[in-house]
């Protein structure tokens, strides 16, 4: 067993604490080359990776960097910072703790690089952005350890393969470099512990003691959720007076749009005044950390949030986490729990709140499966090569460099360990000249090999490499600013960002919600939109995208179970009735088959798919489906998936669907509808810019002039039409597939129902689809159905304007030439 | 129910005929216009040689397939119109070395095109000097009631230009389209860019708003192009 020096022994003693076994366990293994450590919110894992580091440097005092501490978040690595600090001090430690993050100042950064601290916490793209200096072997030579926290949540993202690919590289600068990964509960350790090992090189896990078992239940509420809708405003008396009851709590959202709507009918039911904040991702900067900083004070009762609070800032006393809106995830919300009571071997203690009917159903089977330890989860696909192409792209900015030490550098990396030499290859060639079938840029070509080693044709790209590096696009959003009142020169306060495409359906003097208020829209400044206050109390909703999560298989499994039963003496009396009443009017999913309702309303025709295969696939077959039905002529208008139903809206209603869902035509669809859906191109600008065929776009570009620039869209449909076989459209494919197509769920589904269709045509919408007709995220359907309704609107627009005669109407024509 | 619909190709559809300061005119879906009594074709913008202006300029390695698309764009304009004379109206070059640097293949191809035809570029703000190709080289050039010129001026009657490469976004029962488009008013007609790899500015940003006369109106191109009141 290793001894922990007497300073740090005796401030342990002087504390009345003692080594957690796991921290033990950690100090044995600080020689392992890789070590994973499991252990729930509050076990003391921060610690535990960095006591071997105290050691180390109270016994063996040195310069230089010696520790790299990695999170997801700027806001961690702060406070880490802040939380590390106490202790050194305390035990009396000479140790140098700094953090660089996009929000480390230029001066600061620069001194870094030239005379680094002990211990360096950063974030991946940080990191990556270190190693692309020249100087970076010199920074990393000496460095021992690189702790990974929260890496349960970079593993689920490109940043985590971005980061891994940055550890290869960085173990070839400290070949003696050690690897810790720190991580919440998850289904699948051994999963998390390849994609930390130095590869062939395994990964030790340490498990922690997982503590108790949490006291998670439904909240009940005196008034019923709706049939329809999100947000959980019925429970909002039932939450405040949780909020009451406990010192303080999370209150998760699903979505940001969903968080501000809630926070806004909070504030106008909280009589008693009880300080309660809202955080999440599309705040501005300055109004995060006011709230942060309330809540490390203790000046808050609860926070109204979103998935930005879900990993590890240490909030002190939350004692309950309650959760709106069904979880979608096992895992994800045993983590979330993990949040309340950051004592160690205390249950954490939480509420889940249905927010319609459907969830309770769907609540129910999450808390059927905390209690059965039945956590849910993907495997980890292989490393994405976007993000190797911008890591090739990364090297050439910090020097030249050999390809065949580069591959066996990047195959040491877990999620890139099977990459073949031909796809490397393929990849060097697209970041070198483009890899275009028809060569153009010989004299342009990005890499060029001299002396047997590759390098930039031109040094200055190295500065450009830079400015796109990351895997983190963001969709375009404007800032929000309240309008100053020194005139629009001058920066009022910053208050978040909304989406263009929301921004564009603005006029002047509509309201929506950002950060709580209301605010009404003046106008647009240098893609900045000002706002003012506004008394109004029925705002407009600012559109995020917010991260929507598929309800993962384990879950719609165990919710098609439930719909099984005769009756449900365990769920609220309102939600059996309702399933019964859907059991009355039509029918509940089956397992086994497929159902499918037929239904007129406002004029169009709809259809239900309950496929049950969460939303991704639920989107993919969308699309699917209408464009199948477009070819019969059913001219579908668009769709909405939810995880477990699409809806597709009409002008004609479907009458035969067996052929709709054969699984070959199906598969031959899909290759058909690559071509022109917006989620492949969203895939493909994502992977464009992450693999450099395109900048990114910054505010400066953005500013010189739109008519410039052009769409992604534009470069997918050439490649398509010209070079189908390129590198980026192979890519887009796979990383579609996987994420936002996930076609391999509606295999699943159409092998589950074996063609076991029941359609229903019914004279009205069922109980079970009505929440269908309020989600978000209709998707239209780009057909001649919106030729025929851009001919209606043009000739009623014309005539309303009392135009010139000038216009002679459009008229059935023929060449006459 | 299929019977019922209307049946929309290519054949019937894809033109929008309208009159300006007195010509017969059509827009084609494609972003081209033609005028039929005049049997003259006018497209603008084609920005040939971007991908490679953006290779020397930028270090962007895009797909170098868009002088070949707008060029078999071009193609079918021209077989669908048949014209006599064709105006390239200014920016038909990304710049003037993107000009001199095009393929061998596609500097053939264009003098295919301009074969048994008058063809005049009109000189634009990308490609202000001449170039090989032939034709005729002009700042602008008039014809019956209408003027050709890159830039649209604040007072010439008749003028028909491009250079803004305007694009029109209309609300369809909740949905928004957004394409290039046509701006006409009493005075000014502006094209939409024709080149494959160029973006749009909207008929509502200033500089557009403040352009176009109260009356004007942006005919959208696509399929079935048809006219709206111009966006602001």
């Amino acid at each position: 067993m290793t001894q922990l020096p007497a300073p740090i022994t005796n401030w342990f003693a002087n504390k009345g604490w003692q080594v957690h076994p796991h921290q033990q366990a950690m100090l044995d293994a600080s020689q392992t080359p890789s070590t994973l450590l499991i252990a729930p919110t509050g076990g003391g894992k921060t610690m535990a990776g960095f006591l071997p580091t105290l050691a180390d440097l109270s016994e063996n005092p040195r310069g230089g960097l010696h520790t790299l501490y990695v999170s997801p978040l700027k806001a961690l690595a702060a406070d880490i910072k802040r939380n590390l600090r106490t202790p050194v001090d305390e035990i009396g430690l000479n140790i140098r703790i700094e953090d660089r993050t996009g929000d480390t100042t230029y001066t600061q950064k620069r001194r870094q690089r030239v005379d680094p601290p002990h211990i360096l916490l950063t974030t991946p793209e940080s990191l990556a952005l270190l190693l692309t200096y020249e100087d970076a072997p010199r920074i990393f030579d000496g460095v021992q350890r690189i702790i990974v926290d929260e890496i349960h949540a970079l593993a689920e993202s490109k940043r985590g393969d971005q980061l891994v690919l940055a550890l290869s590289r960085l173990q070839s600068i400290a070949p003696d470099l050690r690897r810790v990964g720190l991580s919440a509960t998850v289904e699948d350790p051994q999963g998390i512990a390849d994609f930390l090992a130095c590869h062939p090189q395994p990964t030790q896990i340490i498990e922690a003691d997982p503590g108790p078992d949490p006291d998670i239940q439904m909240l009940e509420t005196e008034e019923a959720p709706p049939w329809a809708g999100g947000g959980g405003k019925y429970a909002i008396p039932a939450v405040l007076e949780q909020v009451r009851q406990h010192n303080t709590t999370l209150i998760f959202h699903n979505t940001r749009a969903q968080a501000e709507i809630f926070f806004h009918h909070l504030w106008l039911a909280n009589e008693d005044q009880l300080p309660i904040g809202i955080h999440h991702g599309a705040l501005a900067k300055e109004q995060r950390q006011k709230v942060e900083q309330a809540m490390t004070d203790g000046a808050l009762k609860a926070i109204v949030c979103t998935g930005s609070l879900d990993l590890g800032i240490d909030w002190g006393d939350v004692d309950l986490v309650i959760q709106i809106g069904a979880p979608k995830n096992v895992k994800r919300l045993v983590q979330r729990i993990g949040r309340a009571n950051h004592r160690y071997n205390a249950p954490s203690k939480a509420l889940l709140v249905p927010a319609n009917r459907f969830e309770i159903v769907e609540c129910k089977a999450a808390l059927d499966a905390v209690k059965a330890y039945d956590l849910d989860g993907d495997p980890r696909a292989r490393g994405p090569r976007d993000v190797l192409c911008q890591h090739i792209l990364n090297c050439a900015a910090s020097g030249p460099f050999d390809d065949a030490e580069l591959y066996n550098e990047v195959k040491t990396a877990g999620p890139y360990a099977d990459l073949t030499r031909a796809e490397f290859d393929a990849c060097l060639e697209f970041c070198a000249t483009g890899g275009y079938a028809l060569r153009a840029y010989d004299r342009y070509q990005r890499l060029l090999q001299k002396d047997d080693k590759w390098q930039l044709r031109d040094p200055r790209a190295a500065q450009q490499i830079r400015m796109n590096l990351g895997t983190i696009i963001d969709t375009e959003t404007l800032k929000v600013r309240l309008k100053s009142r020194r005139g629009p020169g001058s920066g009022g306060t910053p208050l978040g960002e909304i989406e263009e495409g929301f921004a564009a359906t603005l006029s002047q003097g509509d309201t929506f919600l950002i950060g709580g208020q209301i605010v009404k829209y003046e106008g647009l400044n240098e893609m900045t939109v000002q706002v003012t206050r506004s008394p109004s109390d029925k705002p407009r909703i600012a559109t995020f995208m917010g991260t929507k999560f598929a309800t993962s298989t384990q879950l719609s499994e165990r919710i098609l179970r439930i719909f099984q039963q005769d009756n449900w003496p365990d769920l609220p009396a309102h939600t059996a009735q309702w399933l019964h009443l859907q059991r009355d009017r039509s029918q509940l999913p089956q397992p086994g088959r497929l159902l499918i309702e037929s239904f007129p309303r406002d004029g169009r025709s709809n259809t239900v798919v309950y496929g049950f295969a969460g939303r991704n696939a639920m989107q993919t077959l969308g699309l699917l489906l209408t464009q199948r039905m477009e070819e019969q002529g059913l001219d579908p208008l668009g769709f909405v998936a939810t995880d477990y139903a699409t809806l597709i809206w009409g002008l004609e209603p479907l009458t035969d669907p067996a052929p709709l869902f054969d699984l070959h035509n199906l598969r031959e669809g899909l290759e058909t509808w690559l071509a022109g859906n917006a989620v492949m191109k969203r895939t493909f600008r994502n992977a464009a810019i992450t693999g450099g065929l395109i900048d990114r776009m910054t505010r400066g570009t953005k500013k010189s002039g739109r008519q410039a620039t052009f769409s992604s869209d534009i470069l997918y449909d050439t490649l398509r039409k010209y070079d189908p076989d390129h590198l980026m459209l192979d890519i887009t494919r796979e990383e579609a597939m996987k994420g936002l197509i996930d076609f391999g769920r509606v295999e699943e589904m159409i092998a589950r129902t074996q063609g076991q269709i029941d359609l229903l045509t019914l004279p009205r919408v069922t109980p079970l689809a009505a929440p269908l007709f309020l989600e978000a995220g209709r998707v239209p359907v780009k057909g001649l159905a919106e030729e025929r309704l851009l001919a209606e609107e043009a000739a009623r627009l014309m005539s309303d304007a009392d135009l010139p005669e000038a216009v002679v109407k459009p008229k059935r024509w023929a060449v006459p030439y | 129910m299929i019977a019922k619909r209307i049946a929309i190709t290519e054949q019937s559809m894809n033109i929008h005929p309208f009159t300006f300061c007195g010509a017969q005119l059509h827009a084609l879906g494609s972003g081209a216009l033609f005028w039929p009594n005049a049997r003259l074709l006018v497209v603008s913008d084609l920005h040939l040689g971007k991908a490679e202006r953006m290779a020397r300029r930028s270090r962007q390695l895009l797909p170098p397939y868009e002088v070949t698309d707008t060029l078999t764009r071009l193609e079918d304009a021209l077989n669908q119109t048949n014209p006599a004379t064709v105006i390239c109206l200014g920016d038909s070059f990304d710049d003037l070395t993107a000009g001199r640097d095009l393929p061998q293949e596609a500097r053939l191809w264009i003098t295919r095109l301009m074969a048994g035809r008058t063809w005049i570029w009109i000189e634009g703000n990308h490609d202000p000097g001449p170039l090989e190709f032939g034709g005729t080289h002009l700042a602008q050039f008039t014809q019956g009631p209408l003027t050709f010129r890159h830039i649209a001026t604040e007072h010439t009657q008749g003028e028909v230009s491009g250079h803004y490469h305007p694009k029109a976004s209309i609300n369809l029962r909740g949905r928004q389209i957004s394409r290039p488009s046509f701006l006409v008013d009493g005075r000014k007609l502006i094209l939409p860019a024709f080149g494959t790899y160029t973006g749009g500015l909207s008929s509502s940003s200033d500089a557009l708003s403040t352009l176009m006369d109260k009356d004007a109106y942006a005919i959208l191109t696509g399929p079935a192009p048809c006219a709206v009141p111009m966006p602001r």
